[in-house]
């Protein structure tokens, strides 16, 4: 009896002591109701939760449209105050979204390519080596954030140097510590893209900015605001969520030392495992869509003009689509996550954030023996009716060379 | 040893050669246009979506649950479509023909 007991305490205290256990706040709605509530600025949101409904809706971009009038409104919480700019073709639906796209896709693939991949092991080899030298450190602000930077650079095609000043910006560039959302902190990032244009349209080059002034786009030259519009998402898209991403594997990685090592012995398993753990993370957890008419999604009415979000982050926990949903499964070999979104608006960064989780888990597997969890703040999102870990506000982590 | 045949959305068809892996990393490694496979194969980004030569729909047969679940809701689909990466490369596949949907 003693002894069921200690093994007990024992469990609970694993439990606890596992920083790297991302729960499953949306269980119970998803499997009763199918949907949840969320009151976002006094635009209420009506999360759908199943992996179908939310693929179904992601597909329906007629019904739940991305590219209304009010800019800002499908992004959970709502950019509305925010932001006046239309992120492209984030904000733009059907058929004018498909010439962006067509326009963006071969760009932002670029990822796929050996000199490309060569620059970002260069970048992820410092930040590694880095945290191996310094023994331990701080991994969202020393780490993450760093990395996630300085292969921003790779994907714009700017000079290594610009990611200094993104690092200088901190972690968070639309959110300050005691409001969600901060105009100020937004126009930093707004203004520094007006000023980078002008200077693109000022002395052209090679990269992102000058490409697109110089694209034509449903036979129309794009203008600065949509040029704007196309480096504001990328921005936007790509911060957090790589952050997250990044900083959630070191996590993993240091609870589950056994699994840095099978990644050592069975390196034939890094794709299946890269794509279970983008989907365990899900480090984007909704996205909106607005309603153009009166509609229902599971047996609830959608009222038009109101807002549905699709829960990505509850749709990949579902057990009907997911066998031990809430486990990592490292080879697991049909995953048909919808982390990165599904349909006409999925993610154009995915190549980018694939190629950075690769390397990074290639080299911390040749480098890395071992790490240890010092202390950590866990970052959970406020949606009403559930919270949710996304990540971490700090980690503290000592780094062991291999 | 099977001969795969890819027709992309230009209207080339490609033949190449494969003994093991999946149709779609076959299709990759020879850069067949419209087949990505983003996700390498899990499933998950409907990428590598074909259409099977009607004819031959018995040799690949129907796509699992969660295959079909995924192809629901892409565009383009047929009653003969399938997600290449949900093809393992084998001689039952020789002399197959596979439009490539995107």
């Amino acid at each position: 009896m003693k002894k069921v007991y200690v093994t007990f305490l024992q469990e609970i205290n694993k439990a606890i002591m596992e920083k790297s256990k991302f729960t499953d706040p949306f269980k119970q709605a998803r499997e009763g109701k199918g949907y949840g509530e969320m009151n976002d600025q006094n635009d209420p949101v009506t999360m759908i939760l199943g992996h179908k409904d939310v693929r179904k809706c992601a597909h329906n971009w007629k019904t739940f449209q991305s590219g209304g009038e009010e800019v800002g409104r499908i992004v959970v919480p709502s950019e509305v105050h925010i932001r006046e700019t239309r992120q492209i073709p984030f904000e733009v639906d059907p058929p004018e979204h498909k010439d962006y796209r067509d326009l963006l896709n071969p760009w932002f693939k670029r990822p796929l390519e050996s000199d490309y991949q060569a620059k970002l092991t260069d970048i992820i080899n410092q930040v590694v080596n880095e945290a191996l030298e310094k023994g331990s450190l701080e991994v969202v602000e020393e780490f993450s954030l760093k990395l996630q930077s300085r292969a921003l650079t790779l994907l714009l095609n700017i000079p290594f140097e610009e990611s200094e000043r993104w690092i200088s910006w901190g972690t968070h560039v639309f959110r300050s510590e005691d409001t969600a959302l901060d105009a100020d902190k937004a126009n930093i990032l707004y203004d520094y893209i007006d000023r980078e244009i002008d200077k693109a349209i000022a002395n052209p080059g090679d990269d992102l900015y000058s490409v697109l002034l110089a694209s034509e786009v449903n036979g129309k030259k794009m203008t600065k605001e949509e040029v704007k519009g196309v480096l504001v998402l990328t921005f936007a898209g790509g911060r957090d969520t790589v952050i997250n991403a990044v900083t959630n594997s070191i996590a993993y990685f240091a609870d589950h030392p056994e699994s840095l090592q099978r990644l050592r012995d069975e390196p034939e398993i890094m794709n299946t495992a890269i794509e279970e753990l983008i989907r365990y993370f899900s480090p984007l957890t909704q996205m909106g869509r607005v309603a153009t008419e009166d509609t229902q999604v599971c047996e609830h009415a959608i009222k038009a003009q109101s807002r549905i979000s699709m829960c990505w982050a509850s749709a990949n926990r579902d057990e009907r689509v997911f066998e031990n949903a809430n486990e990592v499964i490292l080879d697991r070999k049909v995953n048909p996550h919808v982390a990165f979104g599904f349909g006409t608006h999925n993610c154009l960064g995915a190549t980018h954030a694939r190629q950075i989780m690769k390397i990074l888990l290639s080299t911390l597997t040749e480098k890395v023996g071992s790490m240890k969890i010092l202390e950590a703040k866990e970052n959970i999102e406020d949606l009403d009716e559930f919270k949710r870990k996304v990540g971490f506000d700090s980690l503290h982590v000592t780094f062991n060379k291999l | 040893m099977a001969k795969i045949t890819f027709i992309t959305s230009d209207g080339k068809a490609t033949t190449v050669e494969g003994t093991s892996g999946t149709v779609m990393e076959l299709a990759v490694q020879n850069k067949i246009k419209g087949i990505d496979g983003d996700c390498g194969g899990v499933c998950s980004c409907a990428t590598c979506h074909v259409h099977v030569n009607p004819e031959q729909w018995g040799i690949t047969g129907e796509p699992d649950e969660l295959e079909s679940d995924m192809l629901e809701f892409d565009d383009n689909v047929s009653e003969y479509s399938r997600l290449s990466c949900q093809l393992k490369v084998s001689d039952a596949l020789d002399g197959l023909e596979l439009t490539v949907a995107n």
